[in-house]
């Protein structure tokens, strides 16, 4: 354990810092050392989570021996301890000294923003290096604009609960994985008023080409090209000549702040915003700038998410709101390995050759 | 459901009014029954229009060298060589596969002692060949035929030479086919050695980085220094030359060679110094074919000035506006780099790039005669021989076997040994050549075959569809492979809008169509149009000036209308099987360089 604050500023970490800020935290930390225009926030650490859940009892059960004791083939038995598990977490008072530190920190980011009710992304941060884990442990939750100290301390009780789902849990106890090793920080960031947003890799997520770069994108929040609830517009981008291929989708959906003020909305697109890119040439050109700033950054391909905003102007309105490492072809590149030969032409012989002798 | 294929060489209906065109060709190139069931591509590159009797032996010659190149002298592991077949006048091909892996075995061990002799020597290999081919030009200039007069002249009796001049009728005939074949010997030599080279590159590029442009990889490549651009580069001198002198005005478009040398002789000091930098440019670069050297009729710029004398207007004109014509070969040469450089960097590993240098440099090193010795076999080579074939024809229209020279092009080369020993015999037994009464009906009746079969569209494809196209030729010069046979397939499900082809050089533009299906049609072109060809020879070179975007019907990222098109920086499709058959001139198209796409818009 590196640290013991319940909450750290994405500034004070960096990329070694995954088991106390998960990976979202320790990247948007790193990402940010590297200059990377990221919106500002915080992390509450796994030690918060420790601090939180380690006293909490289930019928006078820890919450680890209580899990323990499930059977992963009994679902009805599963569900109903699952409820009461994620009750509990939801429910039960926070320590003071973690409930402070977070009220504390989120008054401090809005101080740094100028807004006293900051609209915040409330996410769920792993620990884990292995997508697939934190993909089926339902470690994926984000609340998109929350406000208000109180909601956002609700929002980070809900992601710790998550993990508590029947999911999660089934996949821990299938896996064997020990619950006293169990850890999640969650992450506070600004909430980004996206004009347009979406994914993008610095590969093709289809070939794997690690000359271009992938762009999804679409209107409002990127939460609805992350979900499939819109057709995104396509831009493939050579890293070498600059070319982009298009292909500008119909975008019927976009997901929009609730007019309420917190909360997001699912509504149509207006029509005519429907057939237009959602990104201009200079976004498209400063999103590959900055992408492959990150990628040379970490030294391997990644899998972004980002937003332009709305009310920033031109040249400061693009944002980096993820980085992590591709992982799918990352582990087909081992098999395709070009080696130099005893002399250049014998690359001739192997390919002109037929059936390879190392092909067995 | 019915089984896939193209239609059937047996089953091909005949053409009206070309009964009997099968006598033009040798009896060895027509379709057996049991061709159906194989996979034939017709060769529109090489041969876009009707092949005439004599001009067959621009196919039988080649595809003798090729697969003698690639079967018997280095062995290449999976292919044999390439057969052919004339059906209505064009010329299909096929390759034949080795599909045996223990035969596979024994000749790639074979391959590896006669391929890396050459790999392992190439420079000095290739400096040899430079010197080999120039004096087989030199030898196919100085073929002549004989002069035969009332009486031998008195030295042959004097020098006790022993044989009169008749014998050298034939004796000079056979040297120009046989200089012929070894000219193509010497065209292959290298030629598939270097496919071989640019295919493995090809593959590694294709397969590290699967979303690059075909074109992409032929640009990190490309030399700078290359031989079939100096034709087109010296007509730039000579514009910049008639500016300097004072004689743009002669340079008018739509003039007549003819008449512009004319008054050229009349501009005194100036006009004479004009027309000696044209004679010094001639030689010899001007020996460039206005086709790609596989029709009699596709005479050289020196021969026929009309090709170059029809650019020269236009460069004339942008030279006296203050344009800079000269290629910007430092500017290439360095986005060249960068771009090699760059995809080289983005290899993950030491290894991969090191592999990625020698691939590359084994490539630049093949490339320069890849790029170079169409110069010297199709076009320079090429157009000597059919001229002395012509000056033979000559000779038998003066006695009266023929009516005009180029009747001789309707005759097969074996034919025309026949027609020659006749006038060999009549010369010596103070007889009549018999010839005129057999020879002129037949040339009459091939004419109109010809023109017949003219009309007939010829189907991309022939027979069963491949299950496998693994020649290394066949994928990079012509384009075809797996999805180019899909494409021809599916053709006849498209809403007739779309035509698709190769990717060749990247760019979007619009503009209106301008079909060109014979090359002597090159002055029709007006700025601006797109070009819509069977094919492209390197001698359209100065077209790519006027036009805005090129389409083909055949032809890979390797063709020469890709090549150039990246030269010159705009959009290119090739290898589309049908655009001239499915595009008409005045028609509104949009190139989709990038995407391989042409839409027909209105």
């Amino acid at each position: 354990m590196t640290s013991t604050a319940p909450v750290l500023h994405f500034r004070d970490v960096g990329l070694g810092d995954v088991p106390t800020v998960g990976g979202k935290g320790a990247s948007l930390g790193e990402l940010l050392r590297a200059g990377i225009r990221v919106p500002t926030g915080f992390a509450v650490t796994t030690a918060a989570f420790r601090q939180a859940v380690e006293h909490l009892t289930v019928d006078g059960t820890t919450i680890p021996a209580r899990v323990a004791g499930l059977d992963p083939a009994d679902a009805p038995a599963l569900a109903a301890a699952c409820a009461d598990l994620r009750a509990v977490v939801e429910s039960a008072l926070l320590p003071d000294a973690v409930a402070e530190a977070v009220t504390t920190a989120y008054a401090a980011l809005c101080d740094e923003c100028g807004d006293a009710s900051l609209p915040v992304a409330v996410r769920s941060s792993a620990t884990s290096e292995d997508s697939a884990e934190a993909s089926f442990a339902g470690l994926q939750d984000t609340y998109l604009w929350v406000r208000g100290a109180d909601s956002v301390l609700e929002h980070v009780r809900r992601c710790w609960a998550s993990l508590y789902s029947v999911e999660s849990v089934t996949y821990r106890l299938r896996r064997g994985i020990p619950e006293t090793e169990l850890g999640m920080a969650v992450v506070v960031q600004r909430m980004v008023g996206a004009r347009s947003s979406g994914v993008l890799f610095t590969r093709s997520p289809l070939t794997g080409d690690r000359s271009v770069v992938a762009i999804d994108a679409s209107w409002g929040l990127g939460s609805a090209v992350v979900s499939g609830d819109v057709t995104p517009d396509s831009f493939v981008v050579s890293k070498v000549t600059g070319e982009v291929r298009r292909t500008v989708a119909t975008k019927t959906r976009w997901h929009r702040p609730d007019p309420s003020g917190s909360g997001v909305v699912e509504t149509d697109v207006p029509g005519d915003l429907q057939h237009r890119p959602s990104l201009s040439d200079e976004e498209i050109a400063e999103l590959v700038a900055i992408a492959r700033r990150v990628e040379a950054h970490y030294g391997r391909p990644q899998d972004i998410e980002w937003a332009v905003a709305e009310s920033a102007p031109a040249g400061e309105n693009v944002f980096l709101l993820q980085s992590r490492p591709e992982t799918v072809w990352a582990a087909k590149d081992a098999a395709r390995k070009a080696a130099p030969t005893a002399r250049p032409f014998d690359h001739v012989f192997n390919v002109l050759g037929g059936k390879r002798p190392s092909e067995g | 459901m019915t089984e896939r294929s193209f239609p059937l060489p047996s089953q091909l209906e005949a053409v009206p009014g070309a009964e009997g065109w099968e006598a033009m060709y040798p009896y060895f190139s027509r379709f057996q029954p049991e061709d159906d069931q194989r996979f034939w591509f017709y060769n529109s590159m090489h041969f876009p229009e009707v092949v005439p009797a004599f001009d067959g032996i621009t196919s039988e010659i080649p595809y003798t060298a090729i697969g003698a190149n690639t079967a018997r002298l280095f062995s290449f592991p999976t292919t044999m060589g390439i057969e052919y077949r004339i059906v209505n006048g064009r010329v299909y091909i096929t390759a034949n596969p080795v599909l045996d892996e223990a035969e596979q075995g024994a000749r790639l061990v074979d391959f590896q002692e006669r391929a890396g002799h050459y790999y392992a020597n190439w420079d000095r290999l290739y400096g040899g060949w430079q010197q080999r081919i120039e004096a087989l030009i030199a030898d196919i200039e100085a073929v002549e035929v004989p002069e035969l007069g009332v009486l031998d002249p008195i030295e042959v009796v004097t020098s006790a030479r022993g044989f009169a001049s008749n014998h050298l009728l034939r004796e000079q005939f056979h040297r120009c086919i046989d200089l012929y074949s070894k000219m193509w010997h010497h065209h292959t030599e290298f030629l598939m050695l270097g496919y071989g080279a640019y295919v493995v590159f090809f593959e590694f590029c294709k397969q590290a980085f699967p979303e690059m442009g075909d074109q992409m990889v032929a640009r990190m490549v490309a030399g700078m220094d290359v031989t079939m651009y100096r034709p087109d580069d010296e007509l730039k001198k000579l514009a910049a030359l008639a500016v300097d002198l004072d004689l743009a005005d002669l340079f008018v478009e739509g003039s007549d060679p003819a008449k512009v040398l004319a008054a050229l002789g009349e501009r005194g000091d100036a006009g004479a110094r004009w027309l000696a930098a044209l004679e010094a440019a001639k030689d010899p670069w001007f020996n460039v074919s206005v086709g790609d050297g596989f029709y009699h009729h596709h005479l050289s710029w020196a021969d026929d000035l009309t090709v170059p004398f029809a650019a020269l207007p236009r460069y004339v004109e942008q030279i006296a506006a203050g344009q800079d014509l000269t290629r910007p070969t430092e500017r290439l040469a360095e986005e060249r780099d960068r771009i090699a450089a760059e995809y080289r960097d983005l290899l993950d590993s030491a290894d991969e790039q090191a592999a990625f240098d020698q691939m590359l440099g084994l490539c630049r090193q093949v490339f320069p005669y890849i790029e170079s010795h169409k110069f010297y076999c199709e076009h320079w080579f090429t157009t000597r021989f059919f001229q002395k074939v012509r000056a033979f024809g000559q000779l038998l229209a003066e006695r009266g076997v023929l009516l005009a020279a180029d009747d001789v092009f309707h005759l097969r080369h074996v034919e025309v040994e026949d027609a020659l020993a006749d006038v060999m015999l009549a010369w010596a037994s103070g007889g009549t050549e018999l010839g005129g009464r057999h020879w002129q009906p037949i040339v009459a009746e091939r004419k109109r075959i010809v023109e017949a079969l003219s009309t007939w569209s010829a189907p991309p494809a022939l027979g069963a569809v491949p299950e496998a196209l693994n020649d290394p030729a066949v994928k990079m010069l012509w384009g075809i492979t797996q999805e180019t046979v899909e494409a021809w397939l599916g053709a006849e499900d498209d809403d007739g809008s779309t035509v698709r082809g190769y990717a060749a050089s990247p760019g979007v533009v619009e503009g209106v169509a301008r079909v060109l299906l014979n090359v002597n049609d090159i002055g029709q072109i007006r700025e601006g149009e797109i070009l819509v060809c069977p094919v492209t020879a390197p001698s359209w070179g100065p077209v790519f000036g006027k036009i805005a975007a090129a389409v083909s019907d055949i032809g890979g990222t390797m063709s020469h209308a890709a090549i150039v098109a990246r030269e010159y920086g705009m959009p290119a499709v090739v290898g589309t099987g049908t655009a001239t058959a499915r595009i008409s001139t005045g028609d509104r198209l949009r190139v989709d360089g990038d995407r391989g796409v042409v839409t027909v818009l209105a």
